[in-house]
């Protein structure tokens, strides 16, 4: 088996936040040798054009994710059971912004 | 006796070829940087630097009121008509000689325009004021890449020592002030400068000695006469690649 060396420096993941109150979102991933030019990177890479009012870097590796094999086990249970949405309900008109 | 109009005009093609030659070199390492990522830096950079020196040129044109552009001031003079310091004109060498130059050009204008920003002439203090907030941030880049490269692997710290002896040799250059900066100081067009050398040398001299990088060479012979427009031979190449299609093709448009 061959294995290839990554010389590139860690993987940090990019969540943006694009105002106050709203959510950190993921923006994508990059590069850096640290934490504060991974910030400095992702300033550059994801809010060049002024998408960002705050910036959170999180080493890739620090992160947990579900894999492709536990979408059955995972998710699927919700599906067949339909008393867990909420499509029973009778909306009144006048109540907007559901 | 120039009148102080001219004075201003030369003050700002200082200021504007500074920033015009330094966003050019940093141009070339488009697509050849180490890592992408540093690679959209010097571009970002490279881009903030021209954005300012298109806005110097243009102004310095309607003050000359001689019927010139930015466009012309930068594509239709010859080296000996720049008035840019030699540190900015010097080849891209490695990433280490690339960032210290940055660094140390990045200290200059940092506190050159913290101060110029509070000029009497409003166009002047507004194009300022708006590149102290990039410089701000090309100097933190820099600053930071400084503290890796120097205290990082035996290797990088063999560079950047490389880089700052050969650097140090341009840097009397940027305090070469003349009549045109104390003409313009007397009109109370810029604030005085006196300060700038020592602070200079106090935050730059901070920085490399975190950066465990030594100053060998700190009496070393200077260069000098860029702000008459002497320069290296570095500057004609440079401006031929810079100039070819302006000069080419003097009525396209992009």
């Amino acid at each position: 088996m061959s294995t290839t060396t990554d010389t590139q420096w860690q993987l940090w993941e990019i969540f943006v936040q694009s105002e106050t109150g709203a959510p950190h979102e993921h923006a994508g991933s990059l590069h850096a040798p640290d934490a504060e030019m991974a910030l400095q990177n992702a300033r550059d890479v994801y809010s060049r054009r002024g998408e960002a009012i705050s910036i959170w870097v999180v080493p890739t590796q620090c992160i947990t994710a579900t894999t492709p094999s536990d979408t059955q086990p995972f998710f699927d249970p919700a599906q067949d059971k339909i008393y867990r949405h909420p499509q029973f309900y009778h909306v009144p008109k006048s109540v907007k912004g559901l | 006796m120039k009148t102080e109009q001219e004075y201003l005009f030369e003050f700002l093609l200082r200021l504007g070829d500074d920033q015009l030659i330094l966003g050019h070199r940093l141009s070339e390492w488009c697509g050849h940087a180490p890592i992408l990522e540093e690679d959209i830096a010097l571009a970002n950079i490279s881009l903030d630097c021209i954005g300012q020196s298109s806005a110097l040129l243009k102004l310095a044109a309607e003050i000359e009121e001689k019927g010139r552009t930015e466009d012309t001031l930068a594509y239709f003079r010859e080296a000996t008509q720049f008035k840019n310091i030699q540190l900015v004109e010097q080849p891209n060498g490695d990433f280490a000689f690339t960032i210290a130059r940055q660094f140390l050009f990045d200290v200059y204008v940092y506190l050159l325009y913290e101060k110029i920003q509070h000029s009497t002439h409003p166009t002047l203090s507004g194009i300022a004021a708006k590149a102290f907030k990039e410089i701000t941030y090309h100097l933190r880049h820099s600053k930071e890449w400084m503290l890796r490269l120097g205290d990082g692997t035996e290797e990088s710290h063999k560079r950047l020592q490389n880089a700052v002896d050969e650097l140090w040799t341009f840097t009397d250059e940027l305090f070469a002030f003349d009549e045109v900066e104390n003409a313009l100081v007397s009109a109370k067009i810029i604030p005085p400068l006196i300060s700038l050398q020592q602070e200079w040398n106090e935050m730059v001299k901070k920085v490399l000695a975190e950066a465990t990088i030594k100053l060998f060479n700190e009496q070393c012979y200077k260069v000098k006469g860029s702000r008459k427009g002497k320069h290296s031979e570095h500057l004609g190449h440079l401006l031929a690649e810079m100039q070819i299609l302006a000069r080419s093709f003097p009525t396209a448009k992009w």
